[in-house]
């Protein structure tokens, strides 16, 4: 360990040795660091709904059991997700207007307009290309030798999927997940990995690229991708003239395609190698794949938070909100909560009632790519099955520094060949 | 109590008794029939409880709220018989319904 995270682990102090009214769980580091499920513990116990207040973020309120959380998801007329769905807010010249950060009605308009891309029909059409792209992503891995599961699956596969629900050039699909970590580096949610200004740069490539293809697609044949659909509707034909929206909604689409599956893909290898009885409960009967999926979801929860902003005083949980109040319901506390899940800090993967888990939220904003992340999982997971007796992870795993993406940068893993 | 018959999307048929106060996923769940996930548990948050009313029963099972509205505006297949099982409370008013599950849930 260097010096520099040396000294960033002794900043971050064991929950239980400060007082309460001090504890604030939006450090991004303690998610690098897989610290923050003490913090969490303890607030779910003493402080369910917890005030907290910092230079970053000002004045926020942790909602961190399921019940509460479920509560806010499901109340947008007192619950707004405008102006911003993560904890900081936006720079006033750089609000990026997007449909999971907007209310009702608009909210409804943009999302119908793109949900046909991912609707079970148009999936179980794309489900023989995935399970192909899955093989061959698959069949090309080094055996025996160490590389980050990260890299070579993770990123790969979702990557592919992404191109194919733009219908984006294939040969440049790099740029998504370029895009999407630039959209999901940012102070707003606890990183600095790079300043503003270049993230606004790269961000403005992204639109012109976008531009391109948007312009190239409205009078062009009807074709089942987020573009053709948003520039041929008579609703959203004339959001390219919005900049910021366009961007905006093309950058909540790349991070809700590209974050959330990549992560659990490599969460679930990881949680399998730290739990190794239920590794072996999935090589004797790996029927159990489908519910294994919705597990590990759970478990890996890719968006820790969302935020909304109180629009009106309210109660929740016995505290007094205040009109303007921003809540921050914590998916990750929730997924972890005792009194909603049984046993809920342990991975199960033949677990009762999986699917019973907030990881992909609760009401009008409930995540819309989730049978595309189910598929893409339960596809992945037949096929490793398929050929390798186990995926062994080898050594830490290096995690994004965040309090919204829980990621991983690397997981260096072996293959081991089925015999 | 209301007996209910619940036709899986391959016409597939149960017929159950369910107690009053129960909701009719409540009534799908307890006795295992597949084709009702609720992800949620019964909030009206999620719209993976979906099915198809008989129109017979259509003047009994209620309105829908306007969170049931919006959730259905998701959901797929949506028909005008369509509703969230779990927002449909059991009664013997209910006796006899007939609800039909869509293809998929999710």
């Amino acid at each position: 360990m260097s010096i520099a995270e040396d000294t960033k682990a002794a900043d971050l102090p064991d929950p239980y040795s400060i007082p309460l009214e001090e504890l604030d769980p939006s450090n991004g580091d303690l998610f690098a660091q897989q610290k923050h499920w003490a913090y969490f513990e303890r607030l779910r116990k003493e402080d369910p709904v917890h005030l907290s207040e910092n230079e970053e973020f000002g004045r926020f309120w942790n909602v961190t059991k399921f019940k509460d959380i479920m509560t806010v998801d499901t109340s947008h007329q007192i619950f707004s997700s405008e102006p911003s769905i993560v904890i900081g807010d936006p720079p006033e010249d750089f609000t990026l207007p997007m449909f999971i950060a907007m209310d009702q009605p608009k909210h409804d308009v943009q999302r119908k307009i793109v949900t046909p891309t991912v609707s079970p029909m148009n999936l179980s059409n794309l489900e023989p290309l995935i399970r192909e792209r899955v093989c061959t992503i698959l069949d090309s891995l080094p055996v025996g030798e160490e590389f980050n599961w990260v890299e070579k699956v993770s990123i790969e596969l979702t990557t592919q999927m992404l191109a194919t629900l733009f219908n984006f050039p294939f040969e440049d699909r790099h740029l998504l997940p370029y895009w999407s970590d630039t959209a999901t580096s940012s102070d707003q949610v606890g990183n600095n990995y790079i300043d503003d200004e270049e993230r606004r740069r790269i961000l403005w490539e992204c639109y012109e690229y976008f531009v391109k293809l948007w312009n190239e697609r409205k009078d062009a044949e009807p074709h089942m991708d987020f573009i053709s659909l948003l520039a041929q509707n008579p609703d959203t034909k004339d959001m390219v003239s919005d900049p910021l929206e366009y961007l905006g909604n093309l950058v909540l689409l790349i991070v809700g395609g590209n974050d959330t599956t990549r992560n659990s893909i490599s969460g679930g290898v990881l949680a399998l190698n730290e739990n190794p009885a239920e590794y072996d409960k999935l090589r004797a009967n790996p029927d159990l794949i489908p519910n294994m999926v919705s597990e590990i979801i759970r478990w890996q929860t890719p968006l820790a938070h969302m935020r909304r902003t109180a629009l009106q005083d309210t109660e929740l949980g016995g505290k007094q909100i205040k009109k303007g109040d921003k809540v921050v319901m914590w998916y990750v506390s929730g997924n972890r909560d005792e009194d909603a899940i049984d046993r809920a800090n342990e991975f199960l993967i033949d677990r009762e009632k999986a699917r019973h888990h907030i990881a992909f939220g609760f009401g009008i904003h409930r995540c819309m790519g989730n049978r595309v992340a189910e598929m893409q999982l339960r596809i992945l997971w037949e096929e490793i099955m398929a050929r390798f007796e186990r995926v062994e992870v080898v050594g830490e795993p290096e995690r994004l520094q965040s309090n919204f993406v829980m990621g991983f940068l690397q997981l260096p893993v072996v293959l081991h060949p089925k015999k | 109590m209301a007996r209910i018959t619940y036709i899986e999307n391959n016409g597939k048929s149960h017929e159950v008794e369910v107690k009053d106060g129960l909701s009719v996923m409540e009534g799908a769940v307890n006795n295992m029939i597949p084709g009702i996930d609720a992800d949620c548990g019964g909030a009206c948050a999620c719209a993976t409880c979906h099915c198809y009313v008989d129109e017979a029963f259509l003047g009994k099972t209620g309105e829908q709220s306007d969170m049931e509205k919006s959730m259905l505006d998701f959901a797929e297949d949506v028909k005008p018989e369509s509703r969230l099982s779990c927002q449909m409370q059991v009664s013997d008013e209910l006796d006899g319904l007939i609800v039909r599950l869509p293809a998929s849930q999710h």
